[in-house]
């Protein structure tokens, strides 16, 4: 009987011929990420377990991009605690602000994954590095305070679920729709502890941009990794930025999945999740209409330059509606510098969009553009529980960068097709 | 190690219940479980640091702790004095990090289908016992794999690390030489 790709790299990483889904394995690992909310714990907690080094400097990462710049005096402390422990353990890969981003969006473009890797990120939404063929999950600070000392982690094999996308994305429709559709349907909860690995010829034809937004969500299912195997996109996407060429994982014919989901996405509508969950997913005819008080774009999901043009296309010579707040956040600081090179940062604040610094900010209710009572925002981040974008009687619905531009031209929610003709 | 016994009474929760809620993204400039435990629960449950009491256990449905990462949602309810979180399910990241920090967690769909907010519960961590007082059911949770229980039996992450690393291994009187001489 045949692997899966995930478990044919937690094979590869347990250093064993075959895996099966159940056993738990001790596997090496190819990177550990933290951030400046999740590093500051595990430095503690490092000490505590009286570890002398880290496993190897140039296998972790640590990223400022939370509260960034500092919210408060509380949050400057923890990315000073963060920065003090990379000059002391002499950590490689170490973002200061200016040449720093959001983490699922710095990392990969940083050329830190190579398809076939083993990672773990002290960040639930590390599953996004499954867009270049790796096994990628989240932990906590203590998880990551282990990963530092030893060098490996424990894995659990999960099971996979095989999710096969057929047909041409219909225009205005893109990466995020299919995740959203996906996690609607599985629920919040329906991919607990297992791998999804998605396939067909919509994903090989899906861009690296929304390779990385369909994996982001995986955990939104409660999944433990999404991966999409690397293929040409993903090789080219490298090209340039990975110093190591990885293992070019695919599926074994006879692979074993525990479920697998199919759909046809050439008639797929725009997608909208509504309060206060991201399962709870609607086609955008359903919520359209409804008036929005702020629209963020931005996020680990939706964070990259392909986003920006999408919303830039929709926005240009249309404006801000004036009675809806836009803010528009750029996944990192090269995302930033592109974005200017190619004018969308002007067309973006001539439309009436405030630009922040790379931030995570509104997507945790941290600063940027938090929510006060009662008001509604949409948003291209990837959680809508009650409280986490601000005051708990606020509303998020969650789109694409289609969805949300024209949101933002007219004030309610609208559909993009019906806007662009 | 002692098999812990806790007793007292449940707060019940329904399905999902994420670590946004648990403890809101704004307060986790904080790692401090005393400082964390101040607002747990706040944004689902206002009323839930007035009745919990010291002792406390909380009963879930599916997904127990799913959404971020963050480890300081089992430090708030550590902090806030509950002894132990019985669910029909928990995600996994939630689950590991209640693991590593030794918050005792009992996976358990029977128990927690049965039972309601304000029974007495009993609880034996070591045999997976839970026992509901007021009604006089019995179950057994799901029992841990055998990993897991080594790093339960260190007392969590930190102690299982140290014993990996050697690091509270009494000194070899070799090394002791060497040190004496350099």
């Amino acid at each position: 009987m045949g692997m899966t790709i995930a478990e044919k790299i937690l094979a590869a990483h347990a250093g064993v011929p075959v895996v099966r889904p159940g056993e738990l394995y001790f596997a090496g690992l190819d990177l550990v990420m933290g951030t400046d909310v999740t590093t500051a714990l595990s430095a503690e907690v490092f000490a505590q377990m009286g570890a002398q080094r880290v496993f190897d400097p140039d296998k972790v990462a640590l990223v400022n991009d939370h509260f960034v710049p500092a919210k408060d005096i509380a949050a400057a402390t923890l990315a000073q605690t963060m920065r003090r422990f990379a000059e002391r353990y002499g950590i490689r890969h170490y973002y200061e602000l200016g040449s720093s981003g959001i983490c699922h969006t710095l990392v990969p473009d940083e050329g830190l994954v190579s398809p076939g890797d083993l990672v773990v990120g002290a960040d639930s939404h590390t599953c996004t590095y499954g867009a270049v063929g790796a096994f990628a999950t989240g932990i906590g600070s203590t998880d990551m305070a282990a990963a530092w000392a030893l060098g490996e982690s424990w894995f659990r094999v999960p099971e996979t679920f095989r999710v096969i996308f057929r047909g041409r994305l219909p225009e205005w429709v893109g990466g995020k729709d299919l995740i959203l559709r996906v996690v609607g349907d599985l629920g919040e909860d329906g991919a607990r502890y297992k791998a999804l690995e998605f396939v067909g010829d919509t994903i090989e034809t899906l861009p690296m941009a929304g390779r990385f937004t369909v994996c982001n969500m995986a955990i939104e299912a409660g999944a433990k990794t999404g991966i999409i195997a690397a293929d040409d996109a993903t090789r080219e996407y490298l090209k340039g930025r990975a110093t190591r060429h990885g293992v070019y994982h695919r599926p074994d014919p006879d692979a074993r999945y525990a479920r697998t989901l199919e759909y046809d996405v050439s008639g797929l509508e725009p997608m909208v999740a509504c309060p206060y969950s991201p399962a709870n997913v609607k086609p955008i005819s359903q919520v359209e209409a409804l008036p929005i008080d702020q629209v963020v774009l931005g996020s680990c999901t939706n964070g990259r330059v392909e986003d920006f043009r999408i919303a830039a296309t929709i926005l240009k010579s249309r404006g801000v509606h004036p009675k809806l707040r836009l803010i528009a956040i750029p996944g990192s600081q090269a995302v930033f510098r592109q974005l200017l090179y190619e004018g969308i940062v002007a067309v973006l604040a001539e439309a009436g969009a405030t630009i922040s610094p790379p931030t995570c900010g509104p997507c945790i209710g941290g600063h940027m553009g938090v929510l006060g009572p009662g008001e509604r925002g949409l948003f291209t981040t990837n959680r809508n529980f009650k409280g986490r974008n601000g005051h708990p009687t606020s509303e998020v619905y969650l789109s694409g960068p289609a969805v949300a531009a024209a949101t933002a031209a007219t004030g309610k929610i609208t559909d993009p097709r019906t806007l662009m003709g | 190690m002692a098999s812990p016994v806790f007793r007292g009474k449940a707060i019940t929760y329904g399905d999902d219940v994420n670590t946004d809620v648990i403890i809101p993204a704004r307060y986790c400039t904080s790692f401090r479980a005393e400082e964390l435990a101040l607002h747990c629960m706040e944004d689902l449950d206002p009323e839930f640091l007035k009745k919990r009491r010291p002792g406390d256990l909380i009963v879930a449905g599916n997904n127990f702790g799913c959404g971020s990462s963050r480890e300081n949602a089992p430090l708030a309810i550590m902090g806030a004095g509950i002894a132990c979180v019985i669910a029909k399910s928990f995600a996994r990241i939630f689950y590991r990090n209640s693991i590593n920090i030794g918050l005792p967690i009992l996976e358990s769909p029977e128990a927690a289908q049965a039972i309601a907010e304000g029974h007495e519960i009993e609880v034996d961590l070591g045999a997976g016992r839970i026992r509901n007082l007021t009604t006089g059911a019995s179950f057994t949770a799901h029992p841990f794999p055998e990993g897991i229980r080594a790093i339960m039996a260190a007392g969590g992450m930190v102690g299982f690390v140290r014993a990996r690393l050697g690091v509270d291994a009494p000194a070899q009187p070799g090394r002791e030489r060497k040190r004496s001489q350099g």
